[in-house]
């Protein structure tokens, strides 16, 4: 303190009394600083991303702050496995954020949680065109409300599916000119590629403990649930003549009864011939140009998923953009989601990324257009299917899988697993049975 | 004697408050949970809750999960435990050998592992048991022996989990084993050297008695703690392969946070509790049967 004295010191108090004043206004805002920027209706975006995806869209803000100054966006990063417990507890709580990535498979969860926005007129005001965007995968964002009519509750952000990566060379080797289109023709072309070499190539990896490539399968015979999606139907024909086909894969020998943690690296084993078909997704389009060696680029295409009588539909995975009910800035929310949507987004975001995007006016960019592997993915992105919009899904689909698991391993017959599975997936789904006839 | 019993209330009165409100309540409430079918229908809307009775405990004792959770539980107590104690046994025998040398040193080394953070150990251990490039299956290879799939076989990966559990926390009973070994008083080995007893007498006639109330305090605790295996097939096999690490408490953790089935959850938790409470009760038993105590 320079000055010494009476009116000096107190001043020098009263400033004292302020700074406690301010700070304690200050540490009182803090305390208050998440209820508060949270109810204002001007304050920053809360926007919640998952893994990569999180990391990249940063890049594409910039151009997003230069067309809205006055919006500003925090994004957080969550980590894909702990995500999915993150934002129950965020509902939990009351604190999730304006807008979050969500995978299309628990758009379910949220929309019975009632958490979900609906978007259908912002979409139609924003002039954004529903027809643009793959049929199979706008519908998983489709959810039926009280009123029986489909409500929109989410944006489809990028798109994944799976399909065929297979070893060209071998196929033709085996003397096959061109990938299978259909189950019989796909088997044909293994047992052929089984034959080569004494026997040291399998026909296709589908790993144990991946519930995809048996689901895709299924999806092309019918529904894995009956009476309203709420009963197994796993005992049913449709289900059985997947199941079937895939066990037989591994009895006659076709694919070896691996996980995917017994396969110590799966583009090594792919150069290296152990398999000459692998049921994958879009990803791995990025990962095959990566870790392949040089020599072995020429020999690998990717092509649609077979079905039973021709080319068949797949699953319609991916992620969207939702918008929580409980968020103050709804109107800002939007406008990100909309900046999002624009095709040169979605193609930059391609390239930062390597995700497919959803809308077809996207994929005119040369980079998808003319780039064989991922067109093949565009053709299968026209036939793809939704999995059963109950929140119970991603359980079901486990215990789908520790079913045929058990049936390949020989350890039961498909009849009795397919029982066993029905009998658990209608425990699991008891609860939708109550209150559908609560609400009757 | 009023006037004590006020002074005695109001002296223990915080104690009594802190351990009402942050362990009777939330165990109340958890067992109250455990009767319902709290899930995430529940979650959005109140009113679709329902009072269920015992229907969770009883659908768990018939979903075959919930054994299998059981069966691999009780195969990491059944060998981790006498494993682990051993290890610790064996290490404290040599720590309180009149020959050791080093002994701060080697007291230390053998201590450290228990303050890693098992997340991080864990890690470092997938790279040891590692098929391919892993050090285990080099030394395996060494010898001549075929390599073996650690964590990808599901006959395999138990006990690669016990052998890494019981690394993990051996340092902490011998800890407590070695200060238990060095109260037993010198003269009793002195005596029983002149009776002329040798070293394996002396151990079964002098140490063990002596031990057995710091290997059933070591027993209980380790028992209690085997029990709630959890962080390890988490970071290490996610359960699988084939389910064969999947726990009890991963069963609890799965049922209520990952398909936020509270009812369920709270169901695990209490019959886990019950099943280490009977464990616990039999090993007092052999406490008070003990050649020690009469």
């Amino acid at each position: 303190m320079s000055g010494a004295g009476a009116p000096a010191a107190g001043r020098g108090r009263r400033k004292a009394i302020r700074r406690i004043g301010w700070g304690s206004a200050a540490l009182a805002g803090s305390l208050a600083g998440c209820g508060r920027s949270r109810s204002d209706p001007e304050g920053p975006l809360d926007f919640w991303a998952m893994g990569r995806e999180a990391e990249v869209v940063v890049e594409l803000l910039a151009a997003f702050r230069e067309r809205y100054p006055g919006v500003q966006v925090r994004v957080q990063q969550l980590p894909w496995t702990a995500a999915h417990e993150k934002l129950l507890t965020a509902f939990a709580g009351d604190a999730l954020p304006d807008l979050c990535q969500l995978g299309n498979t628990w758009l379910p969860e949220f929309s019975a949680l009632g958490a979900l926005e609906p978007l259908d007129e912002r979409m139609a005001a924003a002039g954004l065109p529903r027809d643009d965007y793959f049929a199979g995968i706008l519908d998983t964002n489709l959810m039926p409300a009280a009123d029986g009519a489909a409500q929109l509750l989410g944006v489809p952000w990028y798109v994944d599916t799976r399909l065929l990566f297979f070893r060209s060379d071998l196929l033709r080797a085996a003397g096959h000119a061109r990938p299978p289109e259909n189950w019989d023709e796909w088997r044909a072309a293994m047992q052929d590629i089984r034959r080569l070499d004494n026997g040291r190539t399998y026909g296709a990896l589908l790993p144990l403990n991946e519930p995809d490539p048996l689901f895709a399968l299924s999806l092309q015979q019918g529904p894995v649930l009956g009476d309203g999606d709420s009963r197994g139907a796993f005992s049913q024909p449709p289900f059985r003549r997947a199941l079937d086909f895939y066990a037989g894969l591994f009895r006659d020998d076709l694919a070896p009864r691996m996980a995917a943690t017994q396969v110590a690296n799966v583009w090594d084993e792919f150069a290296r011939g152990l398999f000459a078909f692998y049921v994958t997704g879009p990803w791995n389009i990025g990962e095959f140009r990566r870790r392949l060696p040089a020599e072995r680029q020429g020999d690998w295409a990717t092509a649609p998923l077979p079905g039973p009588d021709g080319p068949g539909v797949s699953t319609a995975g991916g992620s969207s953009l939702v918008v929580f009910k409980s968020s103050r800035r709804k109107e800002a929310a939007w406008k990100l989601i909309r900046f999002l949507s624009e095709p040169e987004m979605m193609q930059r975001f391609h390239a930062l990324t390597g995700d497919l995007p959803p809308r077809r006016s996207a994929w005119r960019a040369p980079a998808l257009a003319g780039d064989p592997p991922s067109q093949a993915f565009a053709r299968q992105l026209e036939r793809v299917r939704a999995a059963p919009k109950v929140p119970e899904w991603e359980r079901i689909f486990q215990e789908m899988q520790l079913a045929a698991e058990r049936v390949v391993q020989g350890r039961q017959g498909a009849e009795a697993a397919c029982r066993e599975l029905d009998a658990r997936v209608d425990a699991l789904l008891e609860k939708r049975r109550w209150l559908r006839g609560l609400r009757a | 004697m009023t006037k004590d019993a006020a002074a005695a209330w109001i002296l223990a009165g915080p104690a009594l408050l802190v351990i009402a409100v942050f362990f009777a309540l939330p165990v109340a409430a958890g067992l109250a949970l455990s009767l319902t079918d709290f899930d995430i229908y529940a979650l959005a809307d109140l009113s679709t809750l329902r009072f269920v009775g015992l229907r969770n405990y009883a659908q768990l004792l018939q979903t075959p999960l919930f054994w299998q959770a059981l069966a691999n539980t009780l195969y990491f107590v059944v060998v981790g435990v006498p494993a682990s104690i051993g290890l610790s046994l064996a290490a404290a025998l040599l720590l309180d050998s009149r020959f050791a040398r080093w002994q701060p040193f080697f007291r230390t080394a053998l201590f450290a592992p228990v303050v890693t953070t098992v997340v991080a150990v864990a890690v470092i251990w997938r790279y040891l048991l590692h098929t391919r490039y892993g050090l285990i299956n080099q030394g395996l290879e060494a010898i001549g022996l075929a390599p073996v799939d650690w964590l990808g076989d599901p006959h395999w990966s138990m006990p690669a989990i016990i052998a890494f559990a019981a690394w993990k926390n051996f340092g902490y009973n011998m800890i407590i084993l070695f200060a238990a070994l060095q109260a037993v008083p010198r003269d009793l080995y002195e005596a029983a050297r002149m009776d002329g007893a040798g070293a394996v007498r002396r151990f079964t006639d002098v140490t063990f008695p002596l031990l057995v109330p710091t290997l059933v305090l070591v027993g209980i605790l380790t028992v209690s703690g085997y029990f709630q295996l959890f962080a390890e097939p988490y970071v290490m096999t996610q359960g699988g392969p084939l389910r064969s690490t999947y726990s009890m408490l991963y069963l609890m953790y799965e049922e209520g946070f990952r398909w936020w089935n509270l009812g369920n959850a709270s169901a695990v938790a209490f019959l886990l509790f019950l099943v280490i409470f009977c464990a616990s009760g039999l090993m007092l038993r052999f406490d008070r049967d003990a050649p020690g105590r009469r």
